[in-house]
């Protein structure tokens, strides 16, 4: 006699401490396997793109916060190049360097928190204990810089909103001499650690096409042997003229996407301190005052400078018609903004392109044949944010 | 860059001679527009052709143009690794036209698909599951669409008298207010309204 077998379904999420935010997977589970995973997104859906067309251009800026929340400013940076390039202006050289500084903390505050929670969903938890003393030292740095830890707003178009301290300059210089040993202490607990390589060696394998298939971008795509990073191979800002590796990984598991992004920590290290190295002094936002504010002496003085303080504020500034796509390598991959201008002063239209969609809608493709407790070390190593998913 | 992007130009122009309404270069950009109904030969050959590999489909992001007849606008964004460049490819069509889904050349395209059914109602022929992504279950409009408003119809809450989560229509304390910056100076829209319907009223 032939015994049925019946096939369980399970819900994982929406509320689940690993399921890294607000998803809700459908699981289809023959015995511990899983055969099917059916990912339902929209959760924390709110209109982003239709309140960006609501709003003038610099009132838009803070809505790319919300999206990857753990590498704010990264995001913000690819809604200013797309304005500056409709614009057509250039930005002050030292606000670039002060840009590039800034991305970089990103990156490493996402992959901190990325590297520290995907050791937490695989049982270990002294990582993301140390890894979060740092996080909170550079969010002490966003907001020394823009006023606030999290949602900052201070990439502008043509510039940054204001200059940085002397002082943090000093102490973000200190802070990348110490934060290697971090890395090395973090790497320590995980590298060789055998359970963390037994959860994630040989797991949630991509191979190369694959990849490429599922449009998948950044860590994802860099850990299956792809050398793809937008930094160098589309530079934007000053990236050309600094000295960075982009670490590939191998076989394309979990482990490896690890690997990169410990990796990458290290290299972003190394950008920041080129930065601080050749920090020129000079304006931070474009000169340009149809653009730009003007400074509050100026508004004591000039008359000028009242009426397009006036008009900024209220208005805002027109940009020509067009539409245009920037990327750049946020630490999830490529994040997109496809802007449509009709000439007035709010966007026509602004789709934003996230890199944890593509990545979680090959979530069925990764897990399949795997067992259930693979979900969390698959889902962790995938960096999903669910701000930009749902957007 | 810039000239690089002319002789993309130019080759695909020469190989997709009869496919192609136009192609247009802007902000070292390159445009091209097709009819709809090319649009999976257009695509299979742009990935599989020696010359282009457009491997990878960024995004598809829909477009709505409520005043023109061809309605919609749906643009295709590629880019290839190997020549390190991008491509945009942007159909326009009606409101009730079903448009080809390209799922079975790019897999990624899936979720694309489904998210501008779910924003502006366009729908795909052969896609193997189209449902909503982002909204909410039983969830009704598009809200992309430009005549979707921005405070939508319906909000939801808890009922403590209920327990549980109701909908119900939407209530504000006051209206969004949409500013008219266009000319400031000259008075907003119903200042001008009011000084033509003044000037209407002398004369009569």
């Amino acid at each position: 006699m032939v015994k049925k077998t019946k096939s369980l379904n399970l819900n994982f999420g929406p509320q689940h401490p690993a399921a890294h935010g607000v998803l809700r997977l459908i699981l289809e589970l023959d015995g511990e396997v899983v055969e099917k995973a059916d990912p339902h997104i929209g959760l924390l859906h709110r209109g982003t793109e239709k309140l960006i067309e609501q709003k003038t251009y610099t009132q838009a800026l803070p809505y790319f916060d919300r999206l990857d929340y753990v590498a704010p400013m990264n995001q913000e940076h690819a809604f200013a190049l797309a304005a500056e390039k409709l614009l057509k202006i250039e930005v002050p050289i030292r606000a670039k360097y002060i840009r590039v500084i800034f991305c970089e903390i990103g990156r490493i505050l996402s992959h901190i928190l990325n590297v520290t929670t995907q050791a937490l969903d695989v049982g270990a938890l002294t990582p993301s204990l140390w890894g979060f003393e740092e996080r909170e030292t550079l969010m002490t740095f966003y907001e020394r810089a823009s006023g606030s830890r999290l949602h900052a707003n201070y990439f502008r178009t043509g510039g940054v909103h204001q200059d940085i301290p002397l002082k943090l300059i000093e102490d973000i210089e200190k802070f990348c001499k110490s934060f290697p040993k971090i890395i090395d202490d973090l790497e320590g607990l995980l590298t060789d650690n055998r359970i963390f390589k037994q959860r994630n060696v040989e797991i949630g394998i991509v191979k190369k096409q694959e990849a490429l298939d599922h449009s998948f971008s950044g860590v994802m795509l860099r850990g299956s042997g792809v050398p793809w990073d937008l930094r160098r191979s589309q530079p934007y800002e000053i990236y050309n003229e600094l000295d960075f590796k982009i670490p590939i990984g191998k076989n394309g598991d979990c482990y490896d996407r690890y690997l990169c992004r410990i990796q990458e920590m290290r290299e972003s290290v190394k950008i920041i301190l080129q930065c601080i190295e050749r920090l020129p002094k000079g304006p931070v936002k474009s000169i340009d005052g149809k653009i730009s504010p003007p400074s509050r002496d100026d508004l004591k003085q000039s008359m000028e400078a009242l009426i397009h303080h006036f008009k900024l504020f209220t208005e805002g500034y027109r940009v020509p018609k067009g539409d245009v796509y920037t990327a750049v390598e946020a630490p999830k991959g490529e994040f997109g903004v496809y802007l449509i201008s009709d000439g007035s002063n709010k966007p026509y239209r602004c789709k934003i392109r996230a890199p944890g969609f593509s990545h979680l809608q090959a979530m069925d493709y990764l897990i399949r044949g795997h067992m259930l407790a693979d979900v969390p070390a698959v889902l962790g190593s995938l960096d999903i944010v669910f701000g930009e998913v749902d957007r | 860059m810039l000239a690089y992007l002319k002789k993309l130009e130019k080759l695909i122009n020469s190989e997709l001679s009869s496919k192609i309404q136009s192609s247009l270069i802007e902000n070292n950009e390159l445009l091209i527009e097709i009819n709809e109904n090319d649009l999976i030969q257009v695509v299979q050959f742009l990935k599989s052709d020696e010359k282009f590999k457009f491997r990878q489909l960024i995004d598809i992001a829909g477009v709505d143009y409520p005043d023109e007849e061809r309605r919609f606008r749906l643009v295709y964004l590629f880019l290839s690794h190997e020549n390190n460049n991008r491509l945009k490819l942007s159909i326009k069509f009606e409101i009730n036209q079903v448009i080809d889904s390209i799922t079975k050349i790019f897999p990624s395209a899936n979720w694309m698909e489904r998210e501008v059914f779910d924003m502006y109602g366009i729908k795909f022929k052969n896609h193997p599951d189209l449902r909503r992504i982002l909204t909410d279950y039983g969830f009704k409009g598009h809200p992309l669409r430009k005549d979707f408003p921005l405070t939508g119809f319906n909000e939801v809450r808890y009922s403590e008298k209920e327990k549980k989560v109701i909908y119900e229509p939407v209530k504000l304390e006051q209206n969004y207010r949409n500013f008219d910056f266009e000319s400031p100076w000259e008075g907003t829209e119903y200042l001008k309204n009011v000084k033509k319907m003044e000037k209407d009223g002398k004369k009569n």
